[in-house]
């Protein structure tokens, strides 16, 4: 019965801010606050108490093939649990930091806007109203990116704009072939229709999402837009965007279209393999000669988004155990280098790493919490980028793709290169710094310490006791189809 | 030169009369949503435009005068939180949201088919509004100066 | 056969005009021909051969009509059309309000 206020309680907050706030943005931090928190908790409570709750909604009482159904399984719950943990901690972190920009609730509106399309996206059972969801997270997601109002920014947002816009086209034409095909948007039919051939329509069809949702998630040819957006950006929304967006875009909505709706076909195993390995290299190698850090984060998210690509074309129960465990990690770290990087800008006035220096003593809670963000993404162990990147390096050589597992290897070396480049120029250079033009408040500072502990934390997961619990369910409904399919027609 | 008060004495007057029937005719369609092709989206446009003939014939000063430009923008707001609401009354009637609760009524008379007609006023005001809204606050002319805002 | 290649050819029309048009408005324009060769595909895929429209109304028995359901979804992808071309042309008045052009080979302050 919880399932409608994942979309309900954001959308609510965002038109009351729009309503009640006056110039200032008081009122708006007093309501998306608490909706933030209300979404983190209903999302574990249905993460957690998955048996206890209904699984499946239909909107207004029409059900499964008439009306819009809303679906809660174990991979929608994983992802809600991380959009609303980002998104809580981005609110955060965005108190102190818009105010240094401006004072205006119309971020908070847009902000609540992007979690509500983000939560559509991930809870709908059919497939156009995904394409709606996605929308409304798309537009606000461009607005955001201008919302600093700087030239760059406006050039950065008219690009993710218009990529966004022909990708949108593309999906749109691929849910046309597919309801030609299939007659139906719910999820669940469309994978019986395929399922008992079809075959040509089916590649048609999954041409088009690739193309679609590839460009959504920035897979390596389709990448030009992302550097600029999620650098442009401000710090908070760089995170959801590198941390969550382009996952709840993309990487999630490959996900659930390829593996519960086309069942999983292995010419797009290939091309998911092929994606993965190229983003991994190319993207490490463009990051690693970025002197503005969020530039050089922002290309990072390339890479990982292809260890996440590689695991998912393995399509073994290792490898997307590896890709589902490197998704939450990354949302992790990469939100936390976000807002490290945020930070060293509020305070010192620059992204550039050559200007930065020894910031241990002006800002002892970011340059701690960037050294636990860094290792973890380069995959240092005990932190939990490590133990993803193994899996998915140990599952490449037991699918018998030895040449991925060393590209694999190859971007993780690379990838630690440049955070000691980071770490090195950024955090612990020999100029040591002074005096900051504006303090830290205890907001974002919260915001970093919790995402830090976070990083720490989510290592457990590997721990075969706690895995069982968390990580395995969400792999069983990738890679059992049927289950999907039972809990939506109920058969 | 300063932006002339709108367009010519026949545009404006022929506006004055057509005005009155768009509106009718887009409140025709919003109410009709449920009947006829049409509904809330539709007849919203129709509502806008009928605003910005308005804007276009008499400038923008006049519409200001005749407009609150700010109750327009809250009423934007409300109008999407009413169909909320609404959609959440129908969790309190029949359990799930947006429950048809009302009265379904006849086939094809007006007063029928339960919330939806209201759902189709909210929509109309949402779409009127924003839409009107939109083409107001591209077409202020303080924003091709630098730092202007919208 | 012939209508879909007509409207697969407009489709492409539009990606010629967003990959290769300089002026922004233009690339605006381009983009919603996209937008609407893939609308003209959903309502084709709807068509039945002499069939009426899905409209029930008083005093007409209902026959074979055509597919309402991708009708449905056109109406509301234009109305995401609306939302999306309001926004570029919003950013695009703010792109002309800071480098005072609208070419696009002369607004790149971004490397890349």
């Amino acid at each position: 019965m919880i399932l409608p206020y994942f979309i309900v309680v954001p959308l609510l907050a965002s038109f009351a801010i729009s309503l009640a706030s006056g110039k200032k943005d008081t009122w708006a931090v007093w309501i998306s606050l608490p909706a933030a928190i209300v979404l983190t908790v209903l999302s574990v409570f249905a993460f957690f108490g998955m048996e206890a709750t209904e699984t499946v909604y239909s909107m207004s009482g029409w059900a499964a093939p008439y009306g819009i159904v809303l679906v809660m399984d174990a991979l929608a719950a994983f992802m809600l649990v991380m959009v609303s943990v980002i998104s809580l901690t981005s609110l955060l972190f965005s108190i102190q930091y818009i105010r240094n920009l401006s004072m205006d609730w119309k971020y908070y509106a847009l902000f609540m806007l992007l979690v509500a399309g983000m939560n559509g996206v991930i809870i709908t059972g059919d497939l156009f109203n995904l394409f709606v969801f996605m929308e409304v997270a798309l537009l606000s997601a461009v607005a955001l990116v201008a919302y600093g109002g700087r030239a760059e920014e406006f050039e950065a947002s008219f690009k993710y704009a218009v990529m966004g816009a022909v990708s949108s086209t593309l999906i749109l034409i691929g849910i046309g072939v597919t309801y030609s095909a299939a007659s139906t948007l719910t999820m669940s039919r469309i994978y019986d229709v395929f399922a008992v051939g079809n075959t040509e329509v089916m590649y048609w069809a999954g041409g088009l999402f690739l193309a679609g949702f590839g460009l959504k998630a920035a897979a390596m040819p389709f990448h030009a837009w992302l550097p600029d957006a999620h650098s442009s950006a401000p710090a908070p929304i760089s995170s959801m965007l590198s941390g969550v967006l382009i996952k709840a875009l993309g990487v999630y909505t490959l996900i659930r279209i390829f593996f519960n709706v086309l069942g999983a076909p292995e010419v797009f195993m290939k091309a998911f393999l092929l994606l993965g390995g190229i983003s991994i290299i190319v993207g490490v190698l463009l990051a690693i000669a970025q002197w503005d850090m969020k530039r050089l984060l922002a290309y990072h998210s390339i890479s990982q988004i292809g260890y996440i690509l590689l695991g998912m074309g393995l399509a073994t129960p290792l490898g997307m155990l590896g890709a589902v465990y490197h998704l939450l990690n990354h949302a992790m770290f990469k939100s936390l280098l976000f807002y490290n990087a945020g930070a060293v800008e509020m305070a010192l006035g620059t992204r550039n790493l050559k200007r930065m220096g020894n910031l241990r003593k002006v800002l002892p809670v970011t340059s701690g919490t960037s050294m636990v963000a860094s290792l973890s993404i380069a995959g240092i162990p005990p932190f939990n980028g490590f133990f993803s990147k193994l899996i998915i390096i140990i599952a490449a050589i037991q699918a018998g793709e030895p040449v991925y597992a060393l590209l694999a290897v190859i971007g993780s070396l690379l990838t630690l290169a440049s955070f000691m480049k980071v770490q090195s120029y950024g955090f612990r250079g020999k100029r040591i710094v002074e005096e900051i033009q504006q303090k830290v408040g205890w907001g974002m500072n919260s915001a970093m310490i919790a995402v830090a502990v976070l990083c720490l934390v989510s290592s457990l997961l590997v721990l075969p006791e706690i895995r069982e619990v968390t990580l395995d369910p969400v792999v069983d409904v990738i890679l059992g189809n049927t289950e999907y399919i039972q809990l939506v027609l109920g058969r | 030169m300063k932006q002339q008060a709108g367009m010519t004495i026949i545009v404006k007057t022929v506006t004055r009369l057509m005005v009155w029937i768009m509106l009718v005719y887009g409140m025709y369609l919003i109410l009709h949503g449920h009947l006829t092709p049409g509904g809330g989206f539709g007849g919203g446009v129709i509502l806008a435009l009928a605003f910005l003939c308005i804007f276009l014939a008499y400038g923008r000063t006049y519409t200001e005068e005749w407009l609150n430009i700010k109750l327009l923008h809250q009423a934007e707001s409300a109008a999407i939180l009413l169909f909320l609401v609404v959609g959440l009354l129908g969790v309190t009637a029949g359990g799930v949201f947006l429950t048809n609760f009302l009265y379904h009524g006849e086939l094809f008379s007006l007063v029928s088919a339960g919330t939806i007609p209201i759902l189709n006023i909210l929509i109309g005001v949402k779409v009127g509004v924003s839409l009107f809204l939109a083409v107001w606050v591209l077409s202020d002319p303080h924003l091709l100066e630098e730092g202007g805002d919208m | 056969m012939t209508v879909y290649l007509l409207c697969f050819v407009l489709f492409l029309v539009g990606l010629y005009g967003v990959l290769t048009k300089r002026d922004l408005i233009k690339i605006i324009l381009s983009l919603t021909i996209m937008a609407y060769s893939a609308n003209l595909f959903l309502i084709l895929f709807a068509y039945r051969t002499d069939a009426l429209y899905p409209i029930l109304s008083k005093g007409v028995q209902p026959g074979q009509m055509v597919d309402p359901l991708p009708q449905a979804m056109v109406l509301t992808s234009i109305v995401i059309e609306l939302g999306t071309t309001a926004l570029l042309v919003a950013l695009v008045v703010r792109i002309y309000q800071k480098y005072k052009t609208f070419d696009i080979t002369k607004i790149r302050r971004l490397s890349g």
